[in-house]
């Protein structure tokens, strides 16, 4: 999945406080009536956020190891973390740990997020700063391929990827029923958007510095490695980080290509624990094992919101 | 923001070096790549689509030349004629696209309800608001989406056993029918004269769960912009809360959500996690959208020639919205500075 749009804004809505938790100012008092009336509606909206991941909470925490709650307990009677010791041990009925699963989606992940982001601050570097014949047009391909869907571009791929094959007798390795197949559709999902977003945040770093280099003599090179590089490490976390985030959940890639339960990833086993195949499901466990799926990267997510929330509320439109 | 460049005298100064194949050096490498994984399979796929292109149309060993088929991929999909139940091209379009308007219509305004309460000067626990409705955007979309499916379940879901738990403070017996709905399968419409199964409602509220937080964010960005003496100059003329709102705060608010709201359109459009994970497309394929289709067509069906003249018909569609939108986003620019 893409979650892409062009940046620039980002920075704006940085600067124009998003975040900000100190209040304005506070010279003038809020009637006490009005007050309640806010914090009522307030409340209310907290409790419809909260019910959910409480919800999950409190299954997760079941002692009884029942197949589905029989009543709406959210605190549960004798909370104990067995659950999460039986998900941790094998999730689904297939025999594969969450150790092995966490390890593919970190495979994949980390292979996606630092590929992408490596070869996209170089192109984000000429569509930022250098001038060239073609480039309208070449970014316009970006931005196109940045606006589908992944699904648009799977089915090509997985026949793509199918042709590769090398047998050694009995042993055939197919690409496209890989995680290294799996990971290379993951990057022509993320690369568009890191090119996107990198740009976006080089077109905000005034030029002043690299003036200054180039006036010394440094080379385009030189600029590029000992000037521009580490001025973007902010983005080029923020981008690998969302990358990141979508290798670590990718679902669609995954399910399609992929027919080995080794090869198996997070998100893979999570659908198992749902719907019509996951009858002998225990809800403790689908909930435990959603929390240690979530929790990594909601946890970093939830840190760093103040630089990453930006990265996904841009505007479609730069200003 | 350009303007911190704009003047510098010294362009010149680097400019020399720019030229010629240095820039082009730097694309290669993303650019190779992009060709290999991204550009040769859209072009593939078009010839694809051209084609009746199955199971074993990509066999490595003696492989079957895929048959030359025109256009019928592409008459068979906007007839309907696949041999997928309950498939109804029109409908699917219409169904999407009103997926995604309504979605957003929600967002923004829930999006911007709370964050004019939480920018009322004076409040108290305004960052533990803040830090807890930030919670659904950190949480990734899969498992929101696997969680709501169990929270709709008929028997043990949490908004069942919630309505029951509500029922029964008012004595009514949680054997009720409307605290035992079937959410996600209920093949009759709950409001006969609005053509949208209850599964719609249920995704709908799963989805403005996830999606009014950003909408707030980008809402308070907005608001925190407006200079407070406007306020206090409308307050002057007599102007009470509902005019103040009008006549100050929507006007900042219009050109920061404009183009996320038209930002968040096209991703809901696509959004493929909820109606994949949630409803599975029950009852009887109503709640499909064209990328969840799409990806049943080669996943389930192996139809990979329609899957990919399916594709091609969900690239032109999104290129229409996005010419539309655009063209409203830079009608309301102007706004903007």
């Amino acid at each position: 999945m893409s979650v892409a749009a062009p940046t620039g804004v980002t920075r704006r809505l940085l600067e124009l406080g998003i975040l900000r938790t100190k209040p304005a100012d506070m010279e003038r008092k809020l009637p006490l009536r009005r007050q309640l009336v806010i914090q009522a509606i307030l409340l209310l909206i907290t409790v419809t956020v909260l019910f959910p991941l409480v919800w999950i909470f409190s299954m997760a925490l079941d002692p009884r190891n029942l197949a589905r709650p029989d009543g709406l307990d959210l605190i549960p009677p004798g909370a104990s973390l067995d659950a999460f010791g039986r998900v941790i041990a094998q999730p689904t009925s297939n025999p594969i740990s969450f150790i092995e699963l966490a390890l593919n989606s970190l495979k994949v992940a980390i292979g996606s997020s630092v590929i992408a982001v490596a070869l996209g601050i170089t192109a984000a570097y000429a569509f930022s700063r250098l001038k060239f014949r073609g480039r309208a047009w070449l970014m316009i391909a970006v931005l196109g391929v940045l606006m589908l869907p992944s699904v648009a571009t799977i089915i090509p791929l997985f026949i793509f990827l199918n042709q590769f094959r090398i047998e050694f007798g009995d042993l055939t390795f197919n690409l496209r029923n890989s995680l290294v197949g799996v990971t290379l559709a993951v990057i022509a999902g993320q690369l568009p958007f890191a090119i996107w977003n990198l740009k976006g945040y080089l077109d905000t770093i005034p030029r002043d510095l690299e003036e200054a280099a180039a006036t010394d003599g440094a080379t385009q090179n030189q600029i590029f490695r000992k000037v521009v590089l580490p001025l973007a490490i902010p983005a080029i976390a923020v981008t690998g980080f969302l990358g990141f985030l979508g290798g670590w959940t990718e679902y669609l890639t995954v399910a399609l290509f992929v027919s080995e339960v080794s090869d198996w990833t997070l998100s893979l086993a999570l659908n198992s624990m749902v719907g019509q195949f996951a009858r002998t499901t225990n809800w403790s466990e689908f909930a435990a094992f959603a929390i240690l799926f979530a929790a990594p990267v909601s946890i970093v997510f939830f840190v760093f919101q103040r630089y990453l929330v930006g990265g996904l509320a841009v505007g479609g439109v730069k200003g | 923001m350009a303007t911190s460049t704009a003047t510098l005298p010294r362009r010149s100064a680097g400019a020399r070096a720019r030229r010629g194949i240095a820039p082009y050096l730097y694309l290669v490498p993303a650019f190779f790549v992009m060709a290999i994984i991204t550009f040769y399979p859209l072009a593939f796929q078009v010839w694809m689509s051209f084609h009746d292109f199955g199971q074993i149309n990509f066999r490595v060993r003696n492989p079957v030349p895929a048959e030359f088929v025109g256009l019928d991929n592409y008459v068979r999909i906007a007839t309907s004629q696949l041999q997928i139940p309950n498939f109804e091209f029109i409908r699917l379009v219409l169904f999407n696209l009103w997926w995604a308007f309504s979605n957003v219509v929600v967002h923004v305004v829930i999006g911007v309800f709370v964050a004019v309460l939480l920018n009322t000067k004076g409040l108290r626990f305004r960052g533990f608001y803040r830090a807890v409705f930030i919670l659904p955007v950190v949480i990734p979309p899969i498992i929101v989406a696997t969680v709501w499916r169990n929270m709709f379940d008929p028997n043990a879901g949490a908004v069942n056993l919630g309505l029951q738990g509500i029922g029964g403070f008012f004595g009514i017996s949680p054997e009720h029918p409307a605290f035992n709905l079937d959410w996600l399968r209920q093949p009759n419409d709950p409001i006969s004269w609005i053509p949208l199964p209850l599964a719609f409602f249920a995704m709908i509220t799963a989805n403005s769960w996830l999606g009014w937080p950003l909408n707030s964010v980008v809402a308070t960005g907005a608001l925190q912009s407006i200079p407070g003496e406007l306020y206090e100059a409308a307050e002057m003329d007599g102007a009470n809360s509902w005019q103040k709102f009008k006549a100050v705060t929507l006007p900042f608010l219009r050109p920061a959500m404009l183009p996320y709201a038209i930002y968040g359109f096209v991703i809901t459009f696509n959004l493929f996690f909820l109606p994949y994970f949630m409803t599975q497309g029950e009852p009887f394929g109503r709640t499909e959208i064209l990328v969840t289709q799409a990806y049943r067509l080669a996943a389930e069906r192996r139809l990979f020639g329609v899957a990919a003249a399916f594709s091609v018909y969900l690239f032109f569609l999104l290129l229409v919205v996005t010419l539309i939108t655009n063209r409203m986003a830079k009608a309301t620019k102007s706004y903007a500075d």
